[in-house]
Parts: C-alpha cells; sequence; structure tokens
C-alpha cells in the first residue's frame, strides 16, 4: 500500500472520530429537549360524561374562548377550538350533547400531511400547531376527520400574551396547554358546571381518568379510523 | 394587444394577493368548512394540465413518433407556463405567502404537500433540460434521455396531485386509490386539450395550415383521452354509490346539491365530455376549428369537474358521528356554502396570465413554432 493510501485512510478515520464526538453531544441533547427519555409516562387525556353534559349549556366554549383570547363569534370564518353538537340517533331518536374539539389523537392526520412540520404532537401527546412554522395551507384542516381547527381568517387584536395566534396560520385547541405545564386543568374542565370534562394521565394507573376508562364503558370518536384520539366520550 | 391584456390580468392578480394578505382570507369566499376555494381549482387545473401537455413530447421523443417529436418544444414550454401559472396561484393563496422559505427549508417527509414541493421543483428542472436537449444542437443526442426522465416524473407528479386527496380519511369525496390514476388520464386528456388551443393559435396568426395528417391523428388522441378520463369518473362514482355509506355524498354531488350537480352534469358531462366527442368524431366534423372548440369545452369541463370535486367535496359535512343527525355552531351537519369573492377569482386569473405570458414571450424570442416534417416521411 502507498504511503499516500496510508495517509488517507488515517486521515478519513480521524475525521470520522472528530465527527461523531461532536454529533454525539448533539444528539443526546436533542433526545432530552424531546422530551423521549419519558415519552411514555404522560399522556394527557380527557373523558368527557355525555349523560352530564346539559343541552344548550356552552360554558365550556366560553371559558375557552376567554381563556385563549378568542371573539366567540360564530361564524363560518371564525375560530372555534372548542364546539357543542347536540347530535340524535337517526334510528332510536335519542339524544346527546357534547363538546367537540381537538381530540389530540395518537396517529394526528393533520401532523401527517403538515408540509412544515408546523403541526406537532408533544411527547405528552398534545396536538399543536408551531405559529412561527405555519404557512396557512390549511392542508391539516383537510385531513382533520373532527373538523377541529380553525383558519385566522382575519387580522388579530387584543390577544392573550400566553396564547399566541397568528393571521393566516391554522389554530386548535391546545388542551390548554399554558396551564397544563404550570400544573393547572384546561379552563373547559374547570368551567363545565356538571364536572363531566375529567382532565388527567391516561398513562398513570393511578389516575382518576385511568382508573375511570378502566371501569365504565366509554368510546373515541370516529374509532374506527384507528387514530386513538386522547379524548374519550361515556355515554355515547 | 393580447400579451398587454393578459399583463393587466397578472397585475389585477397581484393586486388581489395584496389585498389578501392586507385584509386576509375574510375577502375571499373560503371558510372552515370550504377551506379551498377556486384559487385551488385555477392550481391544480393548471398543475395537472402541465403534466399532460407533456404527452406531446413522450410521443415524440419516447414513442419515437415524428410528427410529435416537431411539437415537443411547444408542448416544455407550455408545460413550464403552466406549472409557473398554478405554483404561483398556490403559493399566493397560502395563509402567510411570505413564509414560503419555511416550506422550502422545513420538509415534513410523511407529508404529500412536502412531496410535492420536490416533485415539482424537479418537473422544473427536467423540463429546462428536456428542452435544452432538444433546442441546443450539441445536446441532442442526450433529448431522449431527458424525455425519458421527463415522462417518469410527470407520471410521479400527477400521482403526487391525486395522492393530495387519495391520502385523505376525513372526507367522503376523498380517500379513494382511485384518484392518482384517474388525474393522470385526466392530465392527458387537459393537456392536450391546452395544446390543441395553442397550437390553432400560432398557426392562425402566422397565416400556417395545419397538416391533415397531424391534425387527424392528434384530435383523435384528444378523444380517446377524454373517453379515458370520463371512465375513470365514472368508475369513481360507481364505487361511491355502490357503499351506502357513500350513498348520501353521492346523492348530494350528482343530485341533489344545487350547484354542483348542475355543474357535473352540465358543465362536466355534457360540455366537457359529450359535446367535445361529437365535435371530434361526428362524419364531416373534426376539421380544426371544430377541435379547437372542443378543446375549449374540454378545458371548460376540466374547471367544472376541479369545482365540483374540491368545493364539492368540502362542501359536504363530515361523517363526525355516522347514523346521527348532527348540529352545532361549526356547519356539523349542514352543507357547507362558499361564493368565490372577486379577489380569489382574479388570482385564479392571474395565475392563466402568467402562463399565457411565459408562453407569449418564449414563442416570440425562442424557436418554439413546430416545425412541420413533411408528410412522406412521416
Amino acid at each position: 500500500m502507498s504511503e499516500i493510501n496510508v495517509q488517507r485512510r488515517q486521515f478519513l478515520k480521524m475525521s470520522m472520530g472528530v465527527a461523531a464526538v461532536s454529533i454525539a453531544p448533539g444528539i443526546f441533547l436533542f433526545d432530552m429537549a424531546h422530551g423521549k427519555a419519558d415519552a411514555n409516562k404522560v399522556r394527557w387525556g380527557m373523558l368527557i360524561e355525555t349523560a352530564n353534559c346539559a343541552e344548550g349549556c356552552n360554558d365550556c366554549v366560553t371559558a375557552c374562548n376567554t381563556e385563549n383570547g378568542l371573539s366567540g363569534g360564530v361564524s363560518s370564518t371564525d375560530s372555534q377550538w372548542i364546539r357543542k353538537i347536540e347530535i340524535k340517533d337517526i334510528s332510536t331518536g335519542r339524544e346527546t350533547s357534547l363538546p367537540m374539539m381537538c381530540q389530540h389523537c395518537e396517529h394526528p392526520p393533520c401532523v401527517d400531511v403538515c408540509p412544515t412540520g408546523a403541526s406537532f404532537k408533544r411527547a405528552d401527546g398534545i396536538v399543536l400547531v408551531d405559529k412561527h412554522l405555519c404557512i396557512g395551507c390549511r392542508y391539516c384542516m383537510m385531513a382533520c376527520p373532527y373538523k377541529a381547527r380553525s383558519f385566522v381568517h382575519e387580522p388579530l387584536q387584543n390577544q392573550n400574551p400566553d396564547v399566541p395566534r397568528g393571521r393566516g396560520t391554522v389554530e386548535s385547541c391546545t388542551m390548554c396547554v399554558h396551564r397544563i405545564d404550570q400544573g393547572q386543568q384546561p379552563a373547559c374542565a374547570v368551567a363545565c358546571p356538571n364536572k363531566s370534562i375529567l382532565f388527567g394521565n391516561l398513562n398513570d394507573p393511578d389516575s382518576e381518568i385511568a382508573t375511570r376508562i378502566r371501569t365504565v364503558a366509554s368510546a373515541q370518536v370516529r374509532a374506527d379510523l384507528g387514530l386513538n384520539p386522547g379524548v374519550r366520550y361515556q355515554g355515547l | 394587444m393580447l400579451t398587454s391584456v393578459a399583463a393587466l390580468i397578472v397585475l389585477a392578480g397581484l393586486y388581489s394577493v395584496h389585498m389578501m394578505e392586507e385584509h386576509g382570507h375574510i375577502i375571499t369566499g373560503m371558510n372552515n368548512q370550504i377551506v379551498w376555494g377556486i384559487p385551488h381549482v385555477f392550481a391544480i387545473f393548471m398543475i395537472v394540465a402541465a403534466s399532460g401537455v407533456l404527452n406531446v413530447s413522450s410521443i415524440g421523443s419516447v414513442f419515437n413518433k415524428p410528427a410529435y417529436k416537431a411539437r415537443a418544444p411547444l408542448a416544455g414550454l407550455l408545460s413550464l407556463a403552466m406549472l409557473a401559472g398554478g405554483l404561483t396561484v398556490l403559493m399566493l393563496d397560502l395563509g402567510r405567502p411570505d413564509r414560503i422559505i419555511v416550506a422550502a427549508t422545513n420538509y415534513n417527509l410523511t407529508s404529500v404537500f412536502a412531496w410535492n414541493v420536490l416533485l415539482y421543483s424537479a418537473m422544473f428542472a427536467a423540463v429546462v433540460v428536456y428542452l435544452w436537449t432538444m433546442m441546443e444542437a450539441r445536446m441532442q443526442p442526450w433529448s431522449k434521455h431527458a424525455g425519458f426522465v421527463v415522462f417518469i416524473w410527470r407520471f410521479a407528479l400527477t400521482t403526487g396531485t391525486g395522492v393530495i386527496f387519495s391520502f385523505l380519511v376525513a372526507r367522503q369525496a376523498y380517500g379513494s386509490a382511485i384518484l392518482p390514476p384517474m388525474f393522470i388520464v385526466i392530465s392527458f386528456a387537459w393537456g392536450l386539450a391546452v395544446f390543441h388551443i395553442v397550437q390553432s393559435a400560432i398557426y392562425q396568426w402566422n397565416g400556417k395550415m395545419l397538416d391533415e395528417y397531424v391534425q387527424k391523428r392528434m384530435k383523435n388522441l384528444l378523444g380517446v383521452f377524454v373517453v379515458a378520463a370520463l371512465y375513470f369518473v365514472v368508475v369513481y362514482h360507481l364505487t361511491n354509490l355502490y357503499f351506502a355509506r357513500q350513498v348520501e355524498f353521492e346523492r348530494f354531488i350528482l343530485a341533489d346539491g344545487g350547484i354542483y350537480p348542475l355543474l357535473f352534469w352540465a358543465g362536466y358531462v355534457v360540455l366537457g365530455n359529450l359535446l367535445p366527442l361529437l365535435l371530434i368524431y361526428l362524419p364531416g366534423w373534426g376539421k380544426t376549428q371544430h377541435v379547437a372548440v372542443a378543446s375549449a369545452m374540454v378545458i371548460l369541463g376540466g374547471f367544472a369537474f376541479l369545482y365540483v370535486f374540491i368545493i364539492g367535496g368540502q362542501a359536504f359535512p363530515l361523517s363526525i358521528f355516522p347514523g346521527f343527525e348532527v348540529k352545532s355552531s361549526f356547519g356539523d351537519g349542514v352543507i357547507g356554502l362558499y361564493s368565490p369573492s372577486l379577489p380569489e377569482v382574479l388570482l385564479g386569473f392571474g395565475g392563466v396570465g402568467i402562463a399565457f405570458l411565459i408562453t407569449a414571450v418564449g414563442i416570440r424570442v425562442l424557436n418554439f413554432v413546430p416545425r412541420e416534417i413533411p408528410k412522406k416521411t412521416l
């Protein structure tokens, strides 16, 4: 083997070593920053008891609007992060009232289709939109089977500093992530006069929500799609 | 004269974009139920036709038909022009068009849109290289290879366009594997229709007559493509009609949905298919001017089809609670309303204007006019 070849080999070996040493801490920190180590520990979710959810009661919606600085308008271009839906079984006539919002799916279609990665799922299961990456293509709104997302059609004023929004971007229920991160409950869960919205960690077997979904029958909306939503409904 | 009209239309389109930037999408007819509107109809038409028009080149370079080879450069130019027009509309309709750089620097690899960003840019590059190999004498030995790459790539591109819809599980109009092949065949028809119109216009302005043999072959090809596209559309609707859960949606699109069935039957089926086929195939007809009219009808039918497919498909409410009657403040359970506003229509036409300007300037400064090869060599 010629001397040049040996030198080249040594050079390649050394550069690979240097590269590995410089990348390794980055990869480690990246994992830490994304909370991958404890991804299995927390999955925030909700259980909604529809039997107690009163028709005509809008307290969860009002609380959401106040908390997140939404106008509360109900035109087709206004943002509605949570809405009350009245449903009636066509064959039996049974009527039910329930709140509908982002279902914080385990396999969210909105995250799959987002071209820039603006739609993302946190390690604790909350699905959010990064307002700095969203280009406003609305593909996620086409993909969401729950019609949970709204597009900001107009310039905004008087925003809540904890909940930044932006004209021309898409938004939806954040599960009040800013409250959760401070150890509080989502605004809708607190506001419900009948305590119909139970919030908690689905992955903690001792939590109230985990105990309840283990003992009572609950269902996911459009479970046939296999998205495994973090919001479950009792009495549907 | 026409060029200045086109330039004015482009300006009007840009002014609309400025207005949409200033006031937000509130000045369009789009809303939280119908999130894609007229701009998407224009953009998708142009992108699909941009891919289909390259058929003319492919038949020339890949399948070695001299009559089409002479037309390949013009087809390439039209493809670039329509791709540019369509993509401009798509980009300027974004909620934040100023962030287009984000789309270029942040790729979510599971997103069909992100794939399409790559597919479109590579298509642009491939067609430019292809044109170069055709128009530069030194590069001509490479022309067949470049033609082959373009041939493969445009299948991928139109598949990508169809997949935008076929990967959507949420809405009943979409989520079907037939959509990508349907879009590919539809692209053949629309692309060739656009080519026919441009070719007739060029020949008319230059006082030339299209060779009878070429004219006959190209009009028959258009007829075949129109029939094939219609076949896919029929299969798509028949499949839906057979599934009980889809029947309500089909009833909406084909019978009760107001503007949508009207556009589907009168616009797409009659104007976009039956009348053009008569003009092409009826004995004694099928002359250049008939084919030009037929092509214009195919294009109008294409717009009608996309309006029904894109906007009608969104207007039908999502099936969140199958088997239940649903009502809410957010339009659940009711048909979505949409009326296109002037700014978004102008934005769409602005894209067409861009495509026209690129074509007109290209033909003027470069040698894109088909040079007829004597008949006996065909």
